[in-house]
Order: structure tokens, then C-alpha cells, then sequence
């Protein structure tokens, strides 16, 4: 009897450990309206409130998914979800290489797999208005889109080469209490795929017109902000089974009340 | 204790053997290597032996991804849209999923039927590539029109879309989605789109041809444009099957 105690006893602790460590920390996003860079009609957005993850996913935490879900392995992952550069730097499929840090945000991830992630532990991705909304924030303020110092400092960062492999929360806690927005990696959005301008140059002239349905509707409210403009143009150009050695993810969740 | 060593050790045994013999598959699968000039000075021309290339005289590289295309326990590729295991429903009011369209080359597109701009161009560019195939060949082929709208279009509203256009034929089926998985379908076809207004949608016009195991074939970008190529693809599928 008492060894069944015990063992239940542990058991539990076990899995106590095993889902506390799973899920990460979420903060609350008390929700507004802001405008944003692209938005509908180049108008206010409204955001929801919901919670965010603190940090980008760690390389850590998605060794763990993969091996619960060795679908998203580097070997088994279908090439319908993810390109040749599907978490190519690993060593294995469970093994990362020595000069990758567990504390660091997982890279090379495709959208397909980020997105299965979030789902398996009842989130999601943000949706780009979300993750724009959260990312003005800069120390102190909601909204520091218009300070130079916030601009400055994300120029700076993208100017760094490899960031990816810093240990997240090595960047500034945001408004919200949320890291590493800026510095780190760029990160998956749910609708990135809804970014519609054509990041080659031949192509903008004349037959986008065509290629896009009202795509004259959305466009750049506030050009100055370079910052945005680059992200917005990343996505503009990803085919979500590509893996990109500095796009990592976090998730999102809706508050259900 | 004796006992479940025991086990444990033919547990650990079997392991072993299956792994290997996993191994030994996959090595026989990878036997066919094609080899290709890095330049391409000879367009996608393959060799099946390594040397150099004759017009740059540089060494040939192997092509690791032209060994068979490796088919999973259904029969389906890795490249295969029919992974994809949401469910839709049809106009008819039918579940589906995308794998139950297996066996037939299929022409995809996206659309809304609240469009007034690029869509009824879009429908009318879908119509004239099935006025281009042969009858006979009909019952080989699927014509998809995805809703990106799954909130407004529902299956009644699909069904009167396809009257009022004259596709109500056997051939062609038009779905409704999630949000999420018309967000999933619309990344495998790399097609954009985002609603600027509750009733309008920016996206892009792209119709996609599958084949029979669901691999994407041909994509043709753009309203009105020449569909020769479509027509081609189409063809050489039908041909093939």
C-alpha cells in the first residue's frame, strides 16, 4: 500500500514538474487601438486583450516538442511543412550542435511547425497586429514608435550579426514585461502570409497590379518607420515552409473568459 | 527481477534490429543518385554517374532530393497536399478532406464570392481552362475554388455561387474552411491575402494544378494572363495518369 502511495506521490510530482516546465510564462496584453504600419485601409486597428509569451521559444523547449512529436523531427518533418533548412544546424534530430545554446531562442523553424507548437499547448501564434502592437512598446512606454532612441536601438540590432544565439531575456523588458521583441530573432507571425507587397523589384513595377486584388487599399501609413517597414517586408517575402537561421516564434493565447 | 531483466533485454534486442533494418531501407531507396552541373550550363539536364560538366568542366554534384520521391504508409508523398488532415465542406453540404480528392489532377483557387474586383476574372480564367479540356477528359479532373472568406461563404452560399456562374458540373467543387485551415492551405499555395473590410479581401490571383498524389505542378500567376502552360500541365497529367 504505501509503495503505491509513493509511487503515486511521484508520479505526480512528475508530471507537476513535466507541465510547469512545458509551459512558459505568459504575461497579460491589455488590448487598445493603435494604427499600424500596413493596416486595413491604412486605418485603427483594435487589439484584444490576451497573454504573450515572456521569451521567444528556446532551443530547449522544442527538444522537448520534438521529441514528444518526432513528426517535427529534422528527418521526418514533411517537405510540404518545412524546407531543407528545417533546424539544419542541429546535430541530429534530439542533438543540438555544442556552438548552440539551449537558453537560446530555437531558429530554423518553419511556420508549419511553429504554429503546431503553439497548438499542441492550447495557444497559437500572434497575428501580426498583435505582435506589432506589443513590439512598439519600449521600456516605459505602450507606444514609443516615435522616439528616436526606440528606433535606434533596433536599427542597432539589426545591424549585430548573430543574435540568435544569445540567451533569451538578454534584450530590455518591455512595457508589458515582455523580452526580447527587438534583438533577438524576427519572429513568426500566424498571418504573415497576409503582407501583400512582392519583395522583388520587377515584379512591384506593373504586374502586381495584377498579381493582387486591391492591393493598392494597403499601404505604408508612416514610411519613417524603417524599423517596421523591414519586418513587414521579411514577412512579405516568407513561404511558410521556409526555416531562417535568426526567425524564431513565440506564442500567444486568447483570454477566455 | 530475473524476469524483467529478461524482458527488458529482448525489448532492447528487437529495438536494435528493427532500427537496422530501418537503415537498410532507406539506403536501398537512396541508391538512384542523379547528378547535375552546379552552373546548370545544360539546363536541368541529369547524369547518373558522377564526372564533370562539358561546357564548365566543373564536377558534377549529386542531387540528393531527385532519388524517388519516398511515399509514406498511404501512398502520398511528402510534398502532398493531401497531408494537410483538416476538413472541408463542399457545396453539396459534404465533409470532406483534401485527401478524398485523391486520383484526380486537380486545378486550385482561391476565392470569395462577395468579390467584386479580381474574383469573377479569376472564376472566368478557372472557366476558360475547363472550356479548353476535352470532355472524355473531364471525369480525371477537379476544379477547386477554396473560399478565404469561411465566415460569409457557406456551403448554401457556394452552391448558389456556382449556379449563378454555370459550375454547378460535376467537376468542379468549391470549399469552406476554418480560418485556421484556410490560413494553412493558403501557405501551401504561397497565396496571400488579408481582409481590408469586413466584405473585401485583398489577395493574390494565383490557380495552382495538382496531380494526382496531390504534388503541386504548374502555378499560373495573374488575371487574364495566357493559360497555355496551365493548359500543358493539365494535359501532361491526364496523359500521364
Amino acid at each position: 500500500m504505501q509503495t503505491i502511495q509513493r509511487l503515486t506521490l511521484y508520479t505526480f510530482t512528475l508530471l507537476f514538474m513535466l507541465t510547469g516546465h512545458c509551459q512558459s510564462k505568459m504575461v497579460a496584453i491589455k488590448g487598445g487601438t493603435y494604427i499600424p504600419l500596413y493596416g486595413r485601409d491604412s486605418l485603427k486597428v483594435t487589439i484584444s486583450d490576451f497573454e504573450m509569451d515572456v521569451y521567444p521559444v528556446t532551443n530547449k523547449a522544442f527538444l522537448e516538442f520534438v521529441l514528444k512529436y518526432p513528426k517535427w523531427q529534422r528527418s521526418q518533418v514533411k517537405k510540404l511543412f518545412a524546407d531543407g533548412n528545417y533546424l539544419i544546424d542541429w546535430d541530429s534530430d534530439t542533438k543540438l550542435n555544442q556552438s548552440q545554446s539551449l537558453d537560446a531562442p530555437v531558429t530554423n523553424i518553419s511556420w508549419f511547425a511553429a504554429k503546431d507548437y503553439c497548438e499542441c499547448q492550447g495557444k497559437r501564434l500572434a497575428t501580426i497586429d498583435e505582435w506589432e502592437y506589443v513590439a512598439m512598446a519600449n521600456k516605459t512606454m505602450p507606444d514609443a514608435r516615435q522616439l528616436e532612441s526606440y528606433n535606434k536601438y533596433i536599427l542597432g540590432w539589426y545591424e549585430k550579426p548573430k543574435t540568435f544565439n544569445n540567451a533569451i531575456g538578454s534584450t530590455f523588458k518591455n512595457y508589458w514585461n515582455v523580452y526580447d521583441l527587438h534583438g533577438l530573432v524576427w519572429e513568426w507571425t500566424l498571418d504573415f502570409n497576409s503582407v501583400l507587397v512582392s519583395g522583388e523589384s520587377r515584379k512591384d513595377v506593373d504586374k502586381d497590379n495584377n498579381l493582387f486584388c486591391g492591393s493598392a487599399a494597403v499601404g505604408a501609413t508612416d514610411l519613417m518607420n524603417y524599423a517596421a517597414f523591414m519586418r513587414y517586408a521579411i514577412r512579405g517575402s516568407l513561404k511558410a515552409k521556409y526555416a531562417m537561421k535568426n526567425l524564431g516564434f513565440r506564442c500567444v493565447k486568447d483570454i477566455v473568459e | 527481477m530475473k524476469t524483467l531483466k529478461s524482458i527488458l533485454s529482448l525489448f532492447i534486442v528487437a529495438l536494435s534490429f528493427t532500427s537496422c533494418h530501418f537503415s537498410d531501407s532507406k539506403k536501398s531507396n537512396n541508391d538512384l543518385v542523379l547528378y547535375q552541373c552546379p552552373m546548370k550550363c545544360e539546363g536541368d539536364k541529369t547524369f547518373d554517374h558522377a564526372g564533370n560538366c562539358s561546357v564548365c568542366k566543373m564536377d558534377l554534384k549529386a542531387l540528393a532530393e531527385t532519388s524517388l520521391t519516398e511515399l509514406n504508409h498511404n501512398g502520398i508523398s511528402d510534398e502532398s497536399i493531401f497531408n494537410l488532415t483538416s476538413t472541408w465542406h463542399t457545396e453539396e453540404n459534404e465533409i470532406i478532406q483534401l485527401e478524398d480528392l485523391k486520383g484526380k489532377t486537380l486545378v486550385m483557387v482561391m476565392i470569395y464570392t462577395t468579390c467584386k474586383a479580381a474574383c469573377p476574372r479569376l472564376v472566368a480564367d478557372m472557366r476558360n481552362i475547363e472550356a479548353k479540356i476535352p470532355k472524355e477528359n473531364m471525369k480525371d479532373l477537379r476544379f477547386i475554388l477554396v473560399s478565404i472568406d469561411p465566415e460569409t461563404d457557406t456551403p448554401d452560399r457556394l452552391k448558389a455561387f456556382a449556379k449563378e456562374n454555370f459550375m454547378d458540373g460535376k467537376q468542379w467543387t468549391f470549399l469552406q474552411g476554418t480560418q485556421s485551415s484556410v490560413r494553412e492551405f493558403a501557405n501551401v499555395l504561397a497565396v496571400k491575402y488579408k481582409q481590408i473590410s469586413p466584405m473585401d479581401f485583398s489577395h493574390s490571383n494565383i490557380i495552382s494544378v495538382f496531380n494526382s498524389g496531390g504534388e503541386l505542378i504548374h502555378q499560373q500567376e495573374g488575371l487574364g494572363v495566357d493559360n497555355k502552360e496551365t493548359l500543358q500541365a493539365i494535359h501532361d497529367l491526364i496523359n500521364k495518369n
